[in-house]
Protein backbone atom coordinates (compact mmCIF):
# COMPACT_ATOMS: atom_id res chain seq x y z
CA UNK A 1 0.00 0.00 0.00
CA UNK A 2 1.32 3.29 -0.84
CA UNK A 3 0.76 6.59 0.91
CA UNK A 4 -2.10 8.74 0.55
CA UNK A 5 -1.28 11.90 -0.26
CA UNK A 6 -3.67 14.44 -1.76
CA UNK A 7 -2.64 14.93 -5.04
CA UNK A 8 -5.76 16.44 -6.57
CA UNK A 9 -7.05 18.34 -3.49
CA UNK A 10 -10.17 16.03 -3.01
CA UNK A 11 -9.34 14.88 -0.02
CA UNK A 12 -11.02 16.96 2.71
CA UNK A 13 -12.34 17.73 6.31
CA UNK A 14 -15.95 17.21 6.60
CA UNK A 15 -15.93 20.95 7.76
CA UNK A 16 -14.70 21.53 4.02
CA UNK A 17 -17.39 19.59 2.34
CA UNK A 18 -20.11 21.09 4.52
CA UNK A 19 -19.07 24.52 3.04
CA UNK A 20 -20.63 23.23 -0.26
CA UNK A 21 -24.04 23.14 1.82
CA UNK A 22 -26.14 26.40 1.68
CA UNK A 23 -30.02 26.43 2.05
CA UNK A 24 -32.55 25.95 -0.84
CA UNK A 25 -30.24 23.51 -2.11
CA UNK A 26 -31.43 20.08 -3.72
CA UNK A 27 -29.22 17.56 -2.76
CA UNK A 28 -29.06 13.55 -3.43
CA UNK A 29 -28.86 11.51 -0.47
CA UNK A 30 -28.08 8.11 -1.24
CA UNK A 31 -28.67 4.76 0.05
CA UNK A 32 -31.86 2.52 0.82
CA UNK A 33 -33.27 1.64 3.96
CA UNK A 34 -30.00 3.67 5.34
CA UNK A 35 -27.73 1.37 3.50
CA UNK A 36 -25.42 3.47 1.10
CA UNK A 37 -26.55 6.46 3.25
CA UNK A 38 -23.55 8.38 4.81
CA UNK A 39 -24.09 9.18 8.31
CA UNK A 40 -21.98 11.71 9.14
CA UNK A 41 -23.00 13.69 6.53
CA UNK A 42 -26.45 13.52 7.21
CA UNK A 43 -25.50 14.58 11.09
CA UNK A 44 -23.20 17.36 9.70
CA UNK A 45 -26.25 18.64 7.41
CA UNK A 46 -28.29 18.24 10.62
CA UNK A 47 -25.60 20.43 12.85
CA UNK A 48 -25.47 22.82 10.07
CA UNK A 49 -28.94 24.11 10.34
CA UNK A 50 -29.41 24.31 6.33
CA UNK A 51 -33.06 24.70 5.65
CA UNK A 52 -35.46 24.65 2.27
CA UNK A 53 -33.77 22.04 0.88
CA UNK A 54 -35.11 19.67 -1.62
CA UNK A 55 -34.14 16.10 -1.07
CA UNK A 56 -33.64 13.22 -3.74
CA UNK A 57 -33.67 9.61 -2.25
CA UNK A 58 -34.93 6.39 -2.78
CA UNK A 59 -36.87 5.78 0.31
CA UNK A 60 -36.62 7.93 3.37
CA UNK A 61 -34.60 5.65 5.19
CA UNK A 62 -35.14 3.33 8.34
CA UNK A 63 -36.05 5.81 11.60
CA UNK A 64 -32.55 6.47 12.80
CA UNK A 65 -30.57 5.76 9.28
CA UNK A 66 -30.72 8.16 6.16
CA UNK A 67 -32.51 11.26 4.99
CA UNK A 68 -35.41 10.75 7.48
CA UNK A 69 -33.13 12.55 9.92
CA UNK A 70 -32.92 15.67 7.87
CA UNK A 71 -36.60 16.07 7.58
CA UNK A 72 -37.88 14.97 10.97
CA UNK A 73 -35.70 18.65 11.59
CA UNK A 74 -38.05 20.36 9.27
CA UNK A 75 -34.91 21.17 6.70
CA UNK A 76 -36.57 19.68 3.88
CA UNK A 77 -39.60 21.67 1.92
CA UNK A 78 -40.11 19.05 -0.50
CA UNK A 79 -39.06 15.29 -1.13
CA UNK A 80 -38.53 13.30 -4.56
CA UNK A 81 -38.80 9.34 -3.39
CA UNK A 82 -40.55 6.41 -3.69
CA UNK A 83 -41.31 5.16 -0.60
CA UNK A 84 -41.93 7.14 2.72
CA UNK A 85 -43.34 3.07 4.56
CA UNK A 86 -40.41 2.60 7.11
CA UNK A 87 -40.22 6.21 8.60
CA UNK A 88 -43.47 7.38 10.45
CA UNK A 89 -42.45 10.43 11.26
CA UNK A 90 -41.83 11.90 7.74
CA UNK A 91 -45.33 10.74 6.65
CA UNK A 92 -46.86 12.48 9.53
CA UNK A 93 -44.81 15.88 7.73
CA UNK A 94 -46.71 14.80 4.53
CA UNK A 95 -50.23 15.29 6.48
CA UNK A 96 -49.44 18.33 8.68
CA UNK A 97 -48.86 19.94 5.38
CA UNK A 98 -45.27 20.68 6.53
CA UNK A 99 -43.73 18.46 3.95
CA UNK A 100 -44.50 18.05 -0.20
CA UNK A 101 -43.68 14.76 -1.25
CA UNK A 102 -43.28 13.58 -5.03
CA UNK A 103 -43.60 9.86 -5.18
CA UNK A 104 -41.60 8.25 -8.11
CA UNK A 105 -42.24 4.48 -8.94
CA UNK A 106 -38.46 2.98 -7.59
CA UNK A 107 -37.54 1.66 -10.94
CA UNK A 108 -38.60 5.21 -12.40
CA UNK A 109 -36.71 6.93 -10.03
CA UNK A 110 -33.88 5.18 -10.65
CA UNK A 111 -33.45 6.07 -14.48
CA UNK A 112 -34.76 9.88 -14.13
CA UNK A 113 -31.42 10.10 -11.42
CA UNK A 114 -29.55 7.77 -14.12
CA UNK A 115 -30.52 10.36 -16.88
CA UNK A 116 -29.42 13.33 -15.04
CA UNK A 117 -25.97 12.06 -14.52
CA UNK A 118 -25.87 11.20 -18.31
CA UNK A 119 -27.11 14.89 -19.83
CA UNK A 120 -29.93 13.19 -21.05
CA UNK A 121 -32.96 15.74 -20.60
CA UNK A 122 -35.77 13.26 -20.35
CA UNK A 123 -37.39 9.43 -21.19
CA UNK A 124 -40.57 7.93 -22.55
CA UNK A 125 -41.94 5.32 -20.34
CA UNK A 126 -45.77 3.65 -19.87
CA UNK A 127 -44.81 2.62 -15.94
CA UNK A 128 -47.34 4.92 -14.30
CA UNK A 129 -49.66 5.71 -17.14
CA UNK A 130 -53.35 5.81 -15.95
CA UNK A 131 -52.35 5.80 -12.40
CA UNK A 132 -51.53 9.27 -9.90
CA UNK A 133 -48.29 9.26 -11.05
CA UNK A 134 -49.23 10.69 -14.68
CA UNK A 135 -50.47 13.53 -12.79
CA UNK A 136 -49.19 16.68 -14.58
CA UNK A 137 -46.62 15.04 -17.16
CA UNK A 138 -47.11 15.38 -20.75
CA UNK A 139 -47.88 12.04 -23.02
CA UNK A 140 -46.41 11.34 -25.74
CA UNK A 141 -47.58 9.04 -28.70
CA UNK A 142 -44.55 6.84 -30.40
CA UNK A 143 -45.26 3.55 -32.74
CA UNK A 144 -48.92 3.82 -31.90
CA UNK A 145 -48.38 3.50 -28.33
CA UNK A 146 -48.29 6.09 -25.59
CA UNK A 147 -46.23 6.93 -22.64
CA UNK A 148 -45.70 9.34 -20.09
CA UNK A 149 -42.42 11.74 -20.73
CA UNK A 150 -40.48 11.50 -17.38
CA UNK A 151 -37.63 14.63 -17.20
CA UNK A 152 -34.38 13.43 -15.90
CA UNK A 153 -33.46 14.95 -11.98
CA UNK A 154 -30.02 16.45 -11.29
CA UNK A 155 -29.08 18.19 -8.02
CA UNK A 156 -26.70 20.47 -6.49
CA UNK A 157 -25.08 18.28 -4.26
CA UNK A 158 -24.75 14.29 -3.61
CA UNK A 159 -23.61 12.76 -0.65
CA UNK A 160 -22.94 9.01 -0.50
CA UNK A 161 -21.07 6.13 1.22
CA UNK A 162 -18.38 4.29 -0.37
CA UNK A 163 -16.26 1.16 0.85
CA UNK A 164 -13.19 2.64 -0.65
CA UNK A 165 -11.90 5.81 -2.58
CA UNK A 166 -8.41 6.64 -4.07
CA UNK A 167 -7.34 10.26 -4.24
CA UNK A 168 -8.55 10.44 -7.34
CA UNK A 169 -12.20 9.76 -6.12
CA UNK A 170 -12.30 6.31 -7.82
CA UNK A 171 -15.22 4.50 -5.78
CA UNK A 172 -16.12 0.82 -4.87
CA UNK A 173 -19.05 -0.06 -3.14
CA UNK A 174 -20.08 -2.56 -0.55
CA UNK A 175 -22.65 -5.50 -1.52
CA UNK A 176 -26.04 -3.54 -1.63
CA UNK A 177 -24.47 -0.46 -0.50
CA UNK A 178 -24.31 -0.11 -4.11
CA UNK A 179 -27.76 1.12 -5.05
CA UNK A 180 -28.65 4.26 -6.14
CA UNK A 181 -25.01 5.40 -4.84
CA UNK A 182 -23.82 5.51 -8.41
CA UNK A 183 -26.03 7.11 -10.37
CA UNK A 184 -26.50 9.86 -8.13
CA UNK A 185 -22.05 10.11 -8.18
CA UNK A 186 -22.94 11.45 -11.86
CA UNK A 187 -26.42 13.64 -11.08
CA UNK A 188 -24.61 16.47 -9.34
CA UNK A 189 -22.67 19.43 -9.68
CA UNK A 190 -20.79 18.52 -6.48
CA UNK A 191 -20.08 14.97 -5.00
CA UNK A 192 -19.17 13.94 -1.63
CA UNK A 193 -18.59 11.07 -0.76
CA UNK A 194 -18.17 9.38 2.90
CA UNK A 195 -15.09 6.57 2.33
CA UNK A 196 -14.83 3.86 4.71
CA UNK A 197 -11.38 3.96 3.24
CA UNK A 198 -9.08 5.89 1.13
CA UNK A 199 -6.33 4.74 -0.36
CA UNK A 200 -3.38 5.80 -2.77
CA UNK A 201 -3.73 5.95 -5.80
CA UNK A 202 -3.00 2.79 -8.01
CA UNK A 203 -4.11 0.63 -4.37
CA UNK A 204 -7.38 0.24 -6.44
CA UNK A 205 -7.73 -2.01 -9.81
CA UNK A 206 -9.06 -0.31 -12.53
CA UNK A 207 -11.08 -3.35 -13.49
CA UNK A 208 -12.53 -2.86 -9.92
CA UNK A 209 -13.80 0.85 -10.38
CA UNK A 210 -17.29 1.12 -9.86
CA UNK A 211 -17.79 4.81 -10.21
CA UNK A 212 -14.65 6.83 -11.93
CA UNK A 213 -12.83 9.54 -9.87
CA UNK A 214 -14.07 12.03 -12.52
CA UNK A 215 -17.59 12.20 -11.23
CA UNK A 216 -16.20 12.35 -7.20
CA UNK A 217 -15.16 16.18 -6.24
CA UNK A 218 -14.65 15.79 -2.46
CA UNK A 219 -13.52 12.81 -0.34
CA UNK A 220 -14.06 12.75 3.73
CA UNK A 221 -13.80 10.17 5.91
CA UNK A 222 -17.11 9.94 7.58
CA UNK A 223 -17.14 7.56 10.57
CA UNK A 224 -19.95 7.61 13.20
CA UNK A 225 -21.27 4.79 14.42
CA UNK A 226 -25.42 3.71 14.58
CA UNK A 227 -27.33 1.01 14.90
CA UNK A 228 -29.36 -0.89 11.95
CA UNK A 229 -33.36 -0.91 13.11
CA UNK A 230 -33.01 -4.70 13.45
CA UNK A 231 -30.47 -4.35 16.13
CA UNK B 1 -50.69 -29.80 13.21
CA UNK B 2 -51.69 -28.89 9.45
CA UNK B 3 -50.66 -26.25 7.53
CA UNK B 4 -51.81 -22.59 7.87
CA UNK B 5 -53.53 -20.54 5.20
CA UNK B 6 -50.68 -18.27 4.52
CA UNK B 7 -48.56 -21.18 3.88
CA UNK B 8 -50.59 -23.20 1.67
CA UNK B 9 -50.77 -19.98 -0.48
CA UNK B 10 -47.14 -19.31 -0.63
CA UNK B 11 -46.70 -23.13 -1.31
CA UNK B 12 -49.19 -22.82 -4.06
CA UNK B 13 -47.40 -19.78 -5.47
CA UNK B 14 -44.68 -22.22 -5.73
CA UNK B 15 -45.55 -24.20 -7.76
CA UNK B 16 -45.64 -21.59 -10.43
CA UNK B 17 -41.72 -21.67 -10.23
CA UNK B 18 -39.91 -23.24 -12.96
CA UNK B 19 -35.85 -23.91 -12.63
CA UNK B 20 -33.59 -21.43 -13.43
CA UNK B 21 -36.57 -18.27 -12.74
CA UNK B 22 -36.11 -15.21 -11.57
CA UNK B 23 -38.31 -14.25 -9.07
CA UNK B 24 -39.11 -11.04 -7.44
CA UNK B 25 -41.08 -11.28 -4.07
CA UNK B 26 -43.38 -8.48 -2.04
CA UNK B 27 -43.63 -8.21 1.56
CA UNK B 28 -45.71 -10.46 3.28
CA UNK B 29 -47.07 -13.71 2.00
CA UNK B 30 -45.12 -13.68 -0.75
CA UNK B 31 -41.63 -13.65 0.96
CA UNK B 32 -42.92 -16.88 2.28
CA UNK B 33 -42.74 -18.31 -1.33
CA UNK B 34 -39.17 -19.08 -0.64
CA UNK B 35 -39.66 -21.53 1.78
CA UNK B 36 -41.68 -23.60 -0.88
CA UNK B 37 -39.51 -23.83 -3.84
CA UNK B 38 -37.88 -27.54 -4.15
CA UNK B 39 -34.91 -28.67 -3.41
CA UNK B 40 -34.51 -29.57 -7.47
CA UNK B 41 -35.01 -26.50 -8.59
CA UNK B 42 -32.79 -23.74 -8.71
CA UNK B 43 -33.86 -20.21 -8.72
CA UNK B 44 -32.36 -16.67 -8.29
CA UNK B 45 -34.26 -14.51 -5.93
CA UNK B 46 -34.05 -10.39 -7.45
CA UNK B 47 -34.28 -7.59 -5.05
CA UNK B 48 -34.46 -4.15 -6.37
CA UNK B 49 -32.28 -2.33 -4.79
CA UNK B 50 -29.63 -4.06 -6.62
CA UNK B 51 -29.01 -7.79 -5.70
CA UNK B 52 -29.93 -11.18 -8.52
CA UNK B 53 -29.35 -14.33 -5.84
CA UNK B 54 -30.41 -13.31 -2.65
CA UNK B 55 -30.23 -16.30 -0.11
CA UNK B 56 -32.10 -16.75 3.47
CA UNK B 57 -32.32 -14.02 6.23
CA UNK B 58 -29.39 -13.54 7.94
CA UNK B 59 -29.37 -14.81 11.63
CA UNK B 60 -29.84 -11.60 13.98
CA UNK B 61 -26.38 -9.83 13.90
CA UNK B 62 -24.60 -12.43 11.84
CA UNK B 63 -25.13 -10.51 8.88
CA UNK B 64 -23.07 -7.84 6.93
CA UNK B 65 -24.88 -4.63 7.59
CA UNK B 66 -24.37 -3.41 4.06
CA UNK B 67 -26.27 -6.58 2.64
CA UNK B 68 -29.72 -6.27 2.58
CA UNK B 69 -33.50 -6.95 0.48
CA UNK B 70 -35.97 -4.93 -0.65
CA UNK B 71 -37.03 -5.12 2.82
CA UNK B 72 -34.20 -3.94 4.69
CA UNK B 73 -33.54 -7.23 6.47
CA UNK B 74 -29.93 -8.70 6.57
CA UNK B 75 -29.66 -11.56 4.13
CA UNK B 76 -27.37 -13.96 2.16
CA UNK B 77 -26.14 -14.84 -0.68
CA UNK B 78 -26.00 -18.02 -3.06
CA UNK B 79 -23.83 -19.37 -5.24
CA UNK B 80 -23.64 -17.09 -8.80
CA UNK B 81 -24.90 -14.18 -6.90
CA UNK B 82 -24.83 -10.39 -8.52
CA UNK B 83 -24.73 -6.99 -7.23
CA UNK B 84 -25.50 -3.99 -8.90
CA UNK B 85 -26.55 -0.29 -9.11
CA UNK B 86 -30.63 0.12 -9.22
CA UNK B 87 -31.09 1.67 -12.73
CA UNK B 88 -29.45 -2.03 -14.01
CA UNK B 89 -32.26 -3.86 -11.41
CA UNK B 90 -35.10 -1.97 -12.84
CA UNK B 91 -33.34 -2.47 -16.58
CA UNK B 92 -33.52 -6.59 -15.83
CA UNK B 93 -37.13 -5.54 -15.07
CA UNK B 94 -38.07 -3.60 -17.72
CA UNK B 95 -36.48 -5.38 -20.51
CA UNK B 96 -38.42 -8.58 -19.63
CA UNK B 97 -35.84 -10.38 -17.99
CA UNK B 98 -37.96 -10.86 -14.57
CA UNK B 99 -39.83 -14.37 -15.14
CA UNK B 100 -42.18 -13.99 -11.95
CA UNK B 101 -43.12 -11.62 -9.23
CA UNK B 102 -45.52 -12.37 -6.72
CA UNK B 103 -47.30 -9.48 -4.89
CA UNK B 104 -49.42 -8.42 -2.21
CA UNK B 105 -53.16 -6.85 -3.92
CA UNK B 106 -55.89 -4.47 -2.30
CA UNK B 107 -58.24 -5.15 -5.39
CA UNK B 108 -57.85 -7.42 -8.22
CA UNK B 109 -60.09 -6.44 -11.93
CA UNK B 110 -61.49 -8.97 -13.99
CA UNK B 111 -59.24 -7.53 -16.96
CA UNK B 112 -55.59 -7.97 -14.54
CA UNK B 113 -55.62 -4.15 -13.43
CA UNK B 114 -54.00 -3.91 -9.69
CA UNK B 115 -54.56 -1.71 -7.17
CA UNK B 116 -51.86 -2.58 -4.04
CA UNK B 117 -50.27 0.72 -3.41
CA UNK B 118 -52.40 3.03 -1.50
CA UNK B 119 -55.60 3.63 0.04
CA UNK B 120 -57.01 7.17 0.08
CA UNK B 121 -57.36 8.76 3.53
CA UNK B 122 -55.03 6.23 5.35
CA UNK B 123 -51.28 6.79 5.10
CA UNK B 124 -49.46 6.97 2.32
CA UNK B 125 -46.46 4.65 1.98
CA UNK B 126 -45.54 5.20 -1.47
CA UNK B 127 -45.47 2.78 -3.77
CA UNK B 128 -41.59 1.61 -4.12
CA UNK B 129 -41.20 -0.79 -6.99
CA UNK B 130 -44.44 -2.14 -7.58
CA UNK B 131 -45.50 -0.17 -10.33
CA UNK B 132 -42.34 -1.62 -12.48
CA UNK B 133 -43.05 -4.83 -11.64
CA UNK B 134 -46.26 -4.99 -12.30
CA UNK B 135 -46.12 -3.80 -15.67
CA UNK B 136 -42.91 -5.88 -16.67
CA UNK B 137 -42.81 -9.14 -15.02
CA UNK B 138 -43.44 -11.59 -17.45
CA UNK B 139 -46.24 -13.15 -14.61
CA UNK B 140 -47.52 -11.38 -12.00
CA UNK B 141 -49.25 -13.53 -9.19
CA UNK B 142 -51.24 -11.49 -6.91
CA UNK B 143 -51.60 -13.20 -3.62
CA UNK B 144 -54.56 -11.60 -1.27
CA UNK B 145 -57.39 -12.62 1.01
CA UNK B 146 -60.80 -13.32 -1.24
CA UNK B 147 -62.57 -10.29 0.94
CA UNK B 148 -60.87 -7.47 3.17
CA UNK B 149 -61.64 -7.30 6.71
CA UNK B 150 -65.80 -6.12 6.27
CA UNK B 151 -66.49 -8.96 3.97
CA UNK B 152 -66.08 -7.14 0.49
CA UNK B 153 -65.02 -8.50 -2.67
CA UNK B 154 -61.42 -7.68 -3.23
CA UNK B 155 -61.68 -9.02 -6.87
CA UNK B 156 -63.99 -6.83 -8.75
CA UNK B 157 -65.15 -5.87 -12.13
CA UNK B 158 -63.05 -2.52 -11.94
CA UNK B 159 -60.20 -1.53 -9.24
CA UNK B 160 -61.95 1.49 -7.36
CA UNK B 161 -58.51 2.08 -5.24
CA UNK B 162 -55.75 4.29 -6.92
CA UNK B 163 -54.22 1.85 -9.90
CA UNK B 164 -50.66 0.42 -9.23
CA UNK B 165 -51.19 -1.46 -12.94
CA UNK B 166 -52.85 -1.53 -16.09
CA UNK B 167 -53.93 -5.69 -17.60
CA UNK B 168 -51.04 -7.20 -15.09
CA UNK B 169 -52.28 -9.17 -12.94
CA UNK B 170 -52.55 -13.17 -14.65
CA UNK B 171 -52.72 -15.88 -11.64
CA UNK B 172 -54.41 -14.67 -7.79
CA UNK B 173 -54.20 -16.96 -5.14
CA UNK B 174 -56.96 -16.27 -2.13
CA UNK B 175 -56.99 -18.06 0.88
CA UNK B 176 -59.86 -19.81 -0.54
CA UNK B 177 -59.20 -20.41 -4.49
CA UNK B 178 -56.97 -19.98 -7.44
CA UNK B 179 -58.62 -17.79 -10.30
CA UNK B 180 -57.10 -17.21 -13.25
CA UNK B 181 -57.42 -13.95 -15.77
CA UNK B 182 -57.93 -14.46 -18.97
CA UNK B 183 -58.97 -12.34 -21.93
CA UNK B 184 -62.66 -13.04 -20.87
CA UNK B 185 -62.19 -12.03 -17.42
CA UNK B 186 -61.74 -14.56 -14.17
CA UNK B 187 -61.71 -17.86 -14.44
CA UNK B 188 -62.20 -20.29 -11.23
CA UNK B 189 -59.66 -23.63 -11.56
CA UNK B 190 -58.71 -24.69 -8.03
CA UNK B 191 -60.20 -24.40 -4.23
CA UNK B 192 -58.28 -24.71 -1.09
CA UNK B 193 -60.01 -27.91 0.92
CA UNK B 194 -62.83 -26.70 3.03
CA UNK B 195 -64.39 -24.13 0.05
CA UNK B 196 -66.77 -25.08 -2.24
CA UNK B 197 -67.12 -23.63 -5.71
CA UNK B 198 -70.32 -21.85 -4.84
CA UNK B 199 -69.25 -20.10 -2.11
CA UNK B 200 -66.23 -18.39 -4.09
CA UNK B 201 -68.75 -17.45 -6.79
CA UNK B 202 -70.52 -15.47 -3.96
CA UNK B 203 -67.86 -13.79 -2.82
CA UNK B 204 -66.36 -12.65 -6.20
CA UNK B 205 -67.55 -9.28 -7.24
CA UNK B 206 -67.60 -10.06 -10.97
CA UNK B 207 -68.54 -13.08 -13.26
CA UNK B 208 -66.36 -15.75 -12.30
CA UNK B 209 -66.46 -18.64 -14.83
CA UNK B 210 -65.33 -21.91 -13.48
CA UNK B 211 -62.65 -24.36 -15.15
CA UNK B 212 -63.99 -27.96 -16.17
CA UNK B 213 -62.48 -29.89 -13.56
CA UNK B 214 -61.39 -27.88 -10.77
CA UNK B 215 -58.79 -29.60 -8.76
CA UNK B 216 -58.88 -29.33 -4.45
CA UNK B 217 -55.75 -28.52 -3.10
CA UNK B 218 -55.25 -30.36 -0.01
CA UNK B 219 -51.31 -29.98 0.64
CA UNK B 220 -52.23 -31.38 4.05
CA UNK B 221 -53.42 -34.72 2.89
CA UNK B 222 -50.73 -34.72 0.29
CA UNK B 223 -48.12 -34.84 2.74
Amino acid sequence: MSEVKNKFGKIQTVEQAMEHIKDGMTIMVAGFCGVGSSYRLIQEIIKKGVKDLTLISIDAGDPGVGPEDIIKNEQVKKLISSHIGATPRTGELLNEGKLEVEFVPQGILAERIRAGGCGIPGFLTDVGLGTMVEEGKPKVTLNGKEYLLETALHADVAILRAEKADEFGNLIYNKTARGVNPLMARAADLTIVDAKEVVALGDIDPEDVVTPGAFVDSIVRGGGEWTWAWE
Amino acid sequence: MGMGIKDMMAKRAAEEVNNGDIVNLGFGIPQKVVNFIPEDKTVFLHAENGILGAGPAAGVGLGDPELIDSGGVPITTVPGASYFDSADSFALIRSGRLDITVLGALEVAENGDLANWMVPGGAIPGMGGAMDLAAYAKEVIAVTTHTDKKGNPKLKKAVTLPLTARNCVKLIITDIAVIEVDDKGFLLKEVFAGNTVEEVIEKTGAELRVADDVRVIDYDAEQ
